[in-house]
């Protein structure tokens, strides 16, 4: 198939400007760590060192959890709402006038397309910021009753694929609502969590209201099971989620987990079918699939199925794969080679229990991490590909015959995050909405997020929902 | 317990599970001592087995599809009506408590005229619910964009111990009027209502499944409830010991659990929403808007 070439078009990296070492913020200043190993962050696209950075131990984690219980006590509680207003609304605009160097550095770190980090990540980042800002000094509005009153101390835990916006997820809503906050970034992504620092450092945050501890699974346990911490919000792996279930138990500590999917994504034979093949592809390929609410299962009603198939592939083959910096990229690099490790072991297994594979040529780059967009066809429920989270471009398609039967299949898998329909017929989208057993419902369109928009799991997807009022309602005691 | 002046031997009631809609034995053919609040015996119950847990976690799970789509209009009308059918019963519900809880029999009234008027405030929340806790979210895109609370599924309960039948209401109702359904482990020591209750279910218009009450030892049965793969929360009232409510917590975990955790409640007062809201998931849909 001939198609037009295009040009590179890659977006500058001279508006970032990397330090070689980052430190944890505590109190409000950057301090060096006393009790772990520093550790570097790569960019997944070309394997380069971007920058070394501290792993907090707990005797670091302790003294984050004392500074923002201090600044709790002393100045983020007592505050006055519409100052804490001020403030998150001071921080919307300095994530705005930064835009273009947070999504750079957003790309660099962890390797989507500076078209996603640009045009999604970001702009949503501010835009959650600005939505809580406005909640600040109206809580007793959130249903929590006329005097609602913060947890405390959140200790928050998020995952890789979105960096900065899981923390405008966990910190807008918790700084809103009166808490203080310690979080900790995923240990390939810490970079924007630190520049997020810089940006409370702009807005004259008071000291300890924000401290960032970088660092991989010891420093998220020693986080979250901190006994002076009131509410833990963590996203990321059900395996994970698990655990902190376990290690909260017995405690008095709120918790919201958002956790892992296998959404399926449900198409009708009345299907509008270029919106509806445009939404596989958002479902499934948007941010290399490292999104928990991918449409990872591909439901296809059997009477169109060769068509939605064909037209698939057709566009599978447009999909550019390659430097996240340039802004024709569709497809970027794979968040890390333990990552891409796991997709590959996944899709060897697809093939090995006799699904049949499929990818588009593509020529991948010979430095980082990359796997193209891949699609197995004759997968059955009993697939490790159709119920194992997967968490990059891989799709795995089904059939079904009657909306019964789509319903039954997709509701088949103990996660419950998310799901699509694809239909014209009204009343059928209404039905089958009732009928799927997830927290996020999406009739024609797909990944879409708003910081009005509760978002959260069913089942073992999770509990407790992040965005609207509902995510306010979260970092509330009632 | 009826007593009859009238010189008449009286025919006792055999106290048994209540599981999808029939009244077993316990499979295991256990049964216990129940005595009134100064030792003397009442009856003897069934004692609940693991096996017992496992079949009213199927048949909690059978009715689950059918009570959830109901009408909230038509779920809010069987528990109006099961507070009608208990209204009838109101001597037999008192003698029941008085004995147990070692109460007079006016408390006991008391007590039984709270759990009536409870089963009453809950079936008004059933069409209400969704409109306090529901949203249409304005999101900033051409979309149309709505949140709805929905039933968690099988709810697990392990009542409390002391308040056999006003403890128990407020643990039941706000799981079931939301479309969940129920599996109940009641007082091991004051039985006798939770039996009766589920008589009361059963001649109420819920259907076999919606609850299940299963007397015997929540210590006993609540760790294969916990940490049974297809109960989907669970309300640890009834567990007094923190260590065991702790193990019970972890356990959940396996397969995410929501969890209630036991506290310090006094079930007289007026209960509030969070147990009601505690057992919802709420639903976010979105629908592109265009020509």
């Amino acid at each position: 198939m001939s198609r037009f070439e295009y040009a590179p078009a890659p977006e500058s990296r001279a508006i970032v400007d990397i330090k070689s070492s980052y430190g944890l913020f505590v109190n409000g200043a950057f301090v060096e760590a006393t009790d772990g190993k520093p550790f570097k962050t790569v960019s997944p696209a070309s394997e380069e060192v971007l920058a070394e950075v501290s792993e907090a131990g707990p005797a670091d984690v302790d003294k984050a959890v004392r500074a923002a219980r201090k600044a709790f006590e002393k100045v983020w509680g007592p505050m006055a709402g519409r100052d804490r207003a001020k403030y998150l609304f001071r921080i919307a605009r300095l994530i705005q006038e930064r835009a273009r160097e947070l999504a750079v550095l957003e790309s660099l770190d962890n390797g989507k397309p500076i078209r996603e980090s640009r045009d999604v990540d970001i702009p949503l980042v501010a835009a959650h910021f600005f939505y809580y800002a406005g909640w600040a000094d109206k809580l007793e509005y959130a249903g929590a009753g006329e005097d609602p009153r913060p947890w405390g101390v959140a200790g928050q835990v998020i995952p890789w694929n979105f960096p900065l916006l899981m923390l405008a997820w966990k910190i807008a809503p918790a700084l809103a609502a009166g808490n203080t906050v310690v979080l900790k970034p995923a240990e390939t992504t810490p970079l924007t969590a630190l520049a997020f620092a810089e940006i409370c450092q702009q807005a004259d945050l008071p000291p300890g209201v924000v401290n960032i501890v970088t660092g991989a699974g010891r420093t998220g346990q020693a986080l979250v099971e901190h006994p002076d911490v009131n509410k833990v919000a963590f996203t990321g792996s059900t395996a994970v989620g698990r655990a902190i279930a376990k290690s909260v138990a017995g405690t008095d500590k709120a918790v919201t987990l958002e956790l892992g999917g296998k959404a399926a994504n449900i198409v009708f034979e009345d299907a509008p079918i270029d919106q509806t093949i445009e939404g596989i592809v958002n479902g499934i390929f948007f941010n290399q699939g490292h999104v928990c609410c991918a449409g990872s299962r591909l439901l296809v009603q059997e009477s169109v199925y060769d068509e939605v198939l064909g037209r698939l592939k057709r566009r599978m083959e447009t999909l550019r794969v390659g430097d996240p910096l340039d802004k024709n990229t569709d497809i970027g690099a794979i968040n890390s080679a333990a990552q891409l490790a796991r997709i590959r072991e996944l899709a060897q297994i697809g093939e090995d229990e006799g699904s049949e594979r499929w990818s588009p040529e593509c020529e991948l780059p010979a430095q980082g991490y990359w796997f193209p967009p891949t699609v197995f066809t004759g997968v059955s429920q009993a697939h490790r590909i159709a119920r194992e989270e997967i968490f990059g471009p891989v799709l795995s398609v089904l059939t079904f015959r009657t909306p019964a039967e789509a319903v039954e299949k997709a509701n088949n898998t103990p996660f419950g995050l998310s799901a699509g329909i694809w239909t014209e017929k009204g009343s059928r989208i209404l039905w089958m909405a009732n009928q799927l057993r997830a927290g996020v419902v999406w009739a024609n369109t797909f990944n879409r997020f708003d910081p009005t928009s509760p978002f959260g799991g069913y089942k073992e997807s999770g509990y407790g929902r992040e965005g609207g009022r509902h995510g306010l309602e979260a970092y509330l005691a009632h | 317990m009826p007593t009859k002046d009238s010189g008449r031997l009286e025919v006792r009631k055999t106290y048994k599970l209540y599981v999808g809609g029939a009244f077993p034995r316990s499979e295991s053919g256990r049964s216990y001592v129940v005595n009134n609040a100064k030792g003397k015996f009442l009856a003897n119950a069934s004692q609940a087995s693991r096996k017992d847990a496992r079949d009213a976690v199927v048949a909690a799970r059978k009715a689950f599809g059918g009570w959830s789509a109901k009408t909230a209009y038509n779920r809010g009308q069987i528990l109006y009506r099961i507070a009608e059918v208990m209204e009838g019963r109101h001597e037999q519900f008192s003698a029941e408590v008085a004995a147990s809880e070692g109460l007079s029999i006016a408390k006991a009234r008391g007590v039984v005229d709270a759990s009536i008027d409870r089963w009453v405030w809950y079936a008004g929340w059933a069409d209400k619910i969704a409109q306090v806790v529901g949203s249409s979210n304005p999101v900033a895109g051409p979309y149309f964009d709505f949140s709805l609370p929905e039933a968690t599924g099988v709810v697990a309960v392990l009542a409390p111990q002391e308040s056999s039948l006003l403890g128990l209401t407020s643990v039941i109702a706000p799981a079931i009027v939301s479309g969940n359904t129920v599996v109940a482990v009641s007082s091991f020591e004051r039985p006798l209502p939770a039996v009766t209750l589920g008589e009361v279910m059963a001649t109420s218009d819920l259907p076999g499944g919606v609850v299940n009450i299963l007397t015997g030892s929540a210590t006993e049965i609540g760790p294969w409830l916990a940490s049974h793969l297809d109960v989907n929360a669970i309300d640890l009232a009834g567990i007094d010991d923190l260590d065991e409510a702790r193990e019970l917590e972890a356990a959940a975990a396996e397969n995410l659990k929501r969890v209630r955790r036991p506290a310090d409640e006094d079930w007289a007062e007026s209960p509030g929403l969070s147990r009601l809201t505690q057992y919802l998931e709420l639903k976010t849909v979105w629908h592109p808007i265009g020509v």
